[in-house]
């Protein structure tokens, strides 16, 4: 088991160097770096500025010492910007009087700085998965539980009146797009002019103007019903249709294999044989969906923070691309990656405890 | 039950008629069976794979499922109406007072639940039994069925248990509650001839032990007789015939029982002199049935007028409750001989074709999951000689893991060998991969499968498939030519021409056997390797289709190597037998010597596992104990020697320690043993055939 999972990390760190080296390179595409250039001094540079600007700021290496740089495995760049004063990687915000380090990548905990926010990359990113931690809490609360009662509802008696109904709800959000199902709830509920927030104001049944806050903005100092129900909604009902069909799909087939029969014949109850027999066999498909969800999720984040005006990850995702701030959309990767391998790592060991035909070495 | 009378039958199906209802049509399924089975009394039912047997179970237990229905008749168990029962009721009988045994051991356990919890659910369910007094009373049950160390049983998952013992145990489970009628469906088909007679003693005692009564549903005509006291033959969704197991074997009664039995390959059967008869024809589909008798189209009897005029009740016959569905029951003269048994020469062997010298074939096995742990090997053919000549039929013959699969890839190409030398003709092939075999090398050595629902392209005519096969074996120069070349083929496998436009799904699984006889021999095959060619079909087309076989063989003079557990049917086909266990040829010689003393310890146990529908066979009993150890961790010495029941005779420890060495007795008969000749000289019969 310590093999498996020492393997798994090893295959995590190959992979978030290959990647991470493709964002690096690509975000260091010349056209990126004039961008950059033109953004931090000044939008009216020449051509010439714009290369001793470069030069000067240490961009003017190879890709690959750079990467090296970022990573932490070479010394950092110093230099003389063109008013003489001493530039170089690691003498960024140094107090003045301290020694600088000679290397300062991610090895030494430095993630560089954001050019967008102004402030080291980790305060930031720190910040935002924070919130975004606690969006996902609340949609995996929201979410697991309420597609596995209907993928098991309906996958327990195929065919059935419940099972088309929850069936065609789970089909129906499945196919409906955050951005869309995002638009849809805050025209609904967080509209002063539209959906039934007008009428319940008329009514006089709730105080403000809307039903729920069409921002979730406030979410950020306080978490409440009205300002983050939107937003965990309309993540989590993508999901709840995709996994309620698994389930589904798992829980059709249990119920038609033999044992299921066999536990019928010995005189066991629908319900015992739903819940003793059939709910772990079934679970174990739909299981590993989850845990790919989460990766997933980071997806679904990006829409719906942007929506909602949520300053997690996928607001700072959004904003990192948008400006081409090289360290942060680095660290992004990492973070996903990070995700994506760890999410997987759960996944396959909990596979082993559901499912006993399965030992790992 | 208080009101409930003992001398009266335990379960009692009157009339009982089962359609499934689809979108299209109603198919009758069942139509009026009726049938009693008395205290302690084992019924056998019998019929071909779509007779309704399954189904009649089914009902018993009421589990149709959505679409099955009981249309009319009655099930009456301890005097009690099941059909109009409700599901609270049902579930109080399910498991305590009738249980059910099923055909795959593996998928009716829970693979995510310890045997003991789910032995254990039971009394709990229907006596309220507390889990600790529940556990304890699986483990005297584990116990009962003859498993070695319950205790260990009972905290494993069913996937670390063999088919044997999974089995052992949904038989536990059905005992747990003491039940009064026990429904067994087909329950050793999955399972090797020696687990089988293990079970089949197992249920027999376990019957005695607690008296209680057996719906025995099997295809295997030996099993039943060697089980049941009644017996119920079923055809197309009717009950034929029925009565007691000796009568009906013996003094039949209707043209179905008579025709099934003279397809099966009973002890004086031969194939030369007196040759099988197959049933002409094909089994009807539930809802083409012929009006009148439905066995009519198929039978030797049948008078136009009258046995297709109304619709055929069930005339009782002298004797124990015997009864048949024939119209003419006491005009035919049942013990006339057949027609059609047409005597045929024996076919002389010709020169050797196919040569194999000290052949070995390890596999190298790592026991890790995820690659790592040690790397083992596994011994999956040791040391295989022996030659093969030009005409003659070889069987192999071994139980599951005895390597004869993995003989048979090595010497189609598909594995190469570790050691040793294939000669096929004058060409030296063990080491050759079938993609570097010559067109030629392909086509002379083909290969007969064991499931031929599996192996035909679904999505591909008949016709082209065989097209196909010519196309790479290079015969014929153009198309029209391949196209006559494959009617021939279809002739040559007695198959309509028209079949040549048909898919695979049209076709019965004889049929589509026939397919695959006729891809093998495309190339003109000089080496046919058949591996299992019926097991996967049923009895009356088995006949047909071995029949097939050999007929082709006799034209083409073809070496048949014939990969069988079924020695029923080897007896009957085979010239020379190879005994095969844990990847040694342990016994090799004439079929006649085979299957005479002396034997190889672990021939005398086959032979005596297999079930023999006859009842003038007097069989010693020997059930051999333990399991068939596994190839990655054989035992030292002697692979037999944890089974054997002659062990004792040898002096010392040698069988622990030293493989044996072959013995070859008078007319070049080989047994790999440690017994002397003078013991085995003194080995009795094991089945003798009583006058008559």
């Amino acid at each position: 088991m310590l093999l498996f999972v020492l393997r798994r990390i090893g295959v995590m760190i190959l992979t978030a160097l290959a990647l991470t080296f493709v964002v690096f390179y690509l975000t260091n595409l010349p056209p990126n770096l004039e961008k950059l250039a033109k953004s931090e001094a000044s939008a009216r540079m020449t051509d010439e500025q714009v290369d001793s600007w470069l030069a000067s700021n240490g961009f003017a290496q190879p890709v690959l010492t750079r990467y090296a740089e970022w990573l932490g495995v070479l010394p950092g760049w110093t230099g003389t910007s063109s008013d003489g004063k001493p530039m170089g990687r690691c003498l960024n915000r140094i107090p003045a009087g301290e020694t600088p380090p000679a290397y300062c990548g991610i090895l030494q905990g430095n993630w560089g700085w954001s050019t967008v926010f102004k402030q080291p990359v980790s305060e930031v990113l720190g910040r935002s998965l924070g919130h975004t931690g606690w969006l996902m809490l609340w949609v995996m609360i929201v979410m697991v539980p309420t597609s596995l009662i209907l993928g098991v509802l309906s996958g327990m008696r195929e065919g059935s009146r419940t099972d088309r109904v929850l069936s065609t709800f789970a089909i129906a959000t499945t196919a409906t797009p955050e951005y869309v199902s995002g638009v849809i709830f805050i025209a609904l509920f967080a509209s002063a002019t539209a959906g039934i927030s007008p009428w319940l104001a008329e009514m006089g049944w709730i105080e403000g103007k809307t039903l729920f806050q069409g921002t979730a903005t406030s979410a950020m100092d306080g978490l409440t019903f009205w300002n983050f129900g939107l937003p965990v909604l309309t993540i989590a009902l993508y999901g709840i249709g995709y996994i309620a069909r698994m389930t589904r799909a798992s829980m059709t087939e249990v119920m038609t294999q033999q044992y299921i029969r066999t536990a019928r014949l010995k005189g066991v109850s629908f319900r015992e044989v739903v819940m003793k027999h059939a709910l772990r066999n079934a679970l174990i498909a739909p299981f590993t969906v989850i845990m790919l969800q989460f990766p997933w999720l980071l997806n679904g984040v990006v829409i719906v923070e942007t929506l909602f005006n949520y300053k997690g990850f996928g607001w700072t995702l959004v904003q990192a691309a948008g400006n081409n701030d090289i360290n942060m959309l680095l660290a992004c990767s990492v973070v996903a990656v990070f995700v994506v391998l760890v999410t997987q790592l759960i996944s396959d060991i909990g596979y082993v405890f559901l499912n006993p035909r399965i030992r790992l070495a | 039950m208080a009101d409930w009378d003992p001398s009266k039958p335990i379960l009692e199906i009157e009339n009982l008629s089962i359609s499934f209802f689809t979108r299209a049509r109603e198919i009758p399924a069942v139509m009026d069976f009726s049938c009693s089975v008395m205290p302690g009394e084992a019924m056998g039912l019998v019929g071909e794979s779509g007779c309704g047997k399954s189904t009649v179970a089914l009902a018993v237990m009421r589990d149709l499922g959505k679409t099955g229905r009981i249309v009319a008749g009655s099930i009456r168990f301890k005097g009690r109406d099941l059909t109009t029962m409700t599901e609270a009721e049902l579930q109080k009988i399910r498991g305590s007072e009738m249980a059910m045994i099923y055909q795959e051991p593996m998928a009716s356990l829970n693979p995510a639940m310890k045997i003991g919890a789910q032995l254990a659910e039971v009394p709990v369910i229907h006596e309220g039994m507390s889990k600790s007094d529940a556990w304890a009373l699986a483990r005297q049950i584990v116990a009962d069925v003859r498993l070695p160390d319950p205790d260990r049983i009972l905290n494993a998952y069913p996937h670390q248990l063999s088919g044997g013992q999974q089995q052992r145990i949904v038989i536990a489970m059905a005992l747990m509650s003491k039940p009064a009628l026990l429904i067994l469906d087909e329950p050793t088909t999955a399972l090797d001839v020696t687990v089988e007679a293990g079970i089949v003693d197992l249920v027999k005692a376990l019957g005695e032990k607690y008296g209680t009564s057996m719906l025995f549903i099997s295809h295997n005509l030996g099993l039943v007789l060697d089980v049941c006291d009644r017996i119920c033959v079923m055809y197309s969704g009717e009950a034929v015939e029925t009565g007691n197991v000796e009568q009906v074997f013996t003094e039949m009664r209707h043209p179905y029982t008579q025709a099934l039995f003279r397809s099966i390959p009973l002890p004086g059967a031969d194939k030369n002199a007196r040759p099988l008869i197959s049933i002409p024809g094909n089994f009807p589909l539930p809802h083409e049935r012929p009006p009148g008798c439905n066995f009519g189209p198929r039978c030797d009897y049948f008078q136009a007028g009258r046995c297709d005029a109304a619709e055929i009740p069930m005339f009782p016959v002298p004797g124990d409750r015997h009864a048949s569905r024939c119209l003419r029951w006491d005009e035919i003269d049942w013990t006339a001989p057949p027609a059609k048994r047409v005597a045929k020469e024996k076919l002389p062997v010709g020169e050797v074709v196919l040569k194999m010298e000290d052949l070995k074939k390890y596999y190298s096995v790592s026991t890790g999951a995820f690659g790592g742990g040690a790397t083992k090997v596994v011994k999956a053919n040791e040391t295989l000689s022996f030659e093969a000549r030009e005409g003659e039929t070889l069987a192999i013959v071994g139980e599951s893991g005895c390597g004869k699969s993995t003989f048979a890839k090595v010497l189609m190409g598909l594995e190469t060998a570790t050691d040793g030398q294939i000669m096929l003709f004058d060409e030296n092939v063990q080491s050759t991969p079938i993609q570097k075999r010559g067109a030629d090398t392909i086509s002379q050595v083909q290969m007969v499968f064991q499931n031929p629902f599996d192996t035909l392209n679904p999505s591909m005519t008949v016709g082209r498939q065989i097209i196909r096969a010519l196309e790479i074996f290079g015969v014929g120069d153009s198309d029209a030519d391949r196209e006559r070349r494959m009617l021939e083929l279809l002739d040559l496998v007695k198959l309509p021409r028209a079949f040549a436009e048909r898919m695979p799904r049209q076709l019965s699984g004889g049929q589509k056997q026939r397919v695959g006889i006729a891809r093998a021999f495309a190339g003109g095959a000089k080496v046919v390797v058949a591996d299992e060619p019926v097991s996967a079909l049923d009895v009356s087309v088995q006949a047909a289709v071995t029949d097939l076989l050999m007929d082709i063989q006799r034209q083409n003079r073809t070496t048949l190597l014939f990969i069988s557990h079924d020695l029923s049917i080897v007896r009957y086909l085979s010239d020379r037998v190879m005994v095969m266990y844990l990847g040694h040829v342990v016994e090799m010689g004439t079929t006649d010597q085979v299957f005479a003393p002396p034997y190889h310890p672990y021939t005398e146990a086959l032979l005596s596992a297999v079930p023999i529908a006859d009842p003038h066979v007097e069989k010693k009993r020997i059930v051999l104990e333990g399991e068939i150890p596994s190839a990655v961790n054989p035992p030292p010495g002697c692979p037999f020697q944890t089974r054997c029941r002659w062990k004792s005779q040898v002096p010392g420890n040698l069988c622990e320690v030293e493989v044996p060495p072959v013995q070859v007795l008078e007319g070049g008969h080989q047994i790999k043993c440690h017994l002397s000749a003078e013991v085995l000289a003194k080995m009795e019969p094991v089945i003798k055939i009583a006058a008559e």
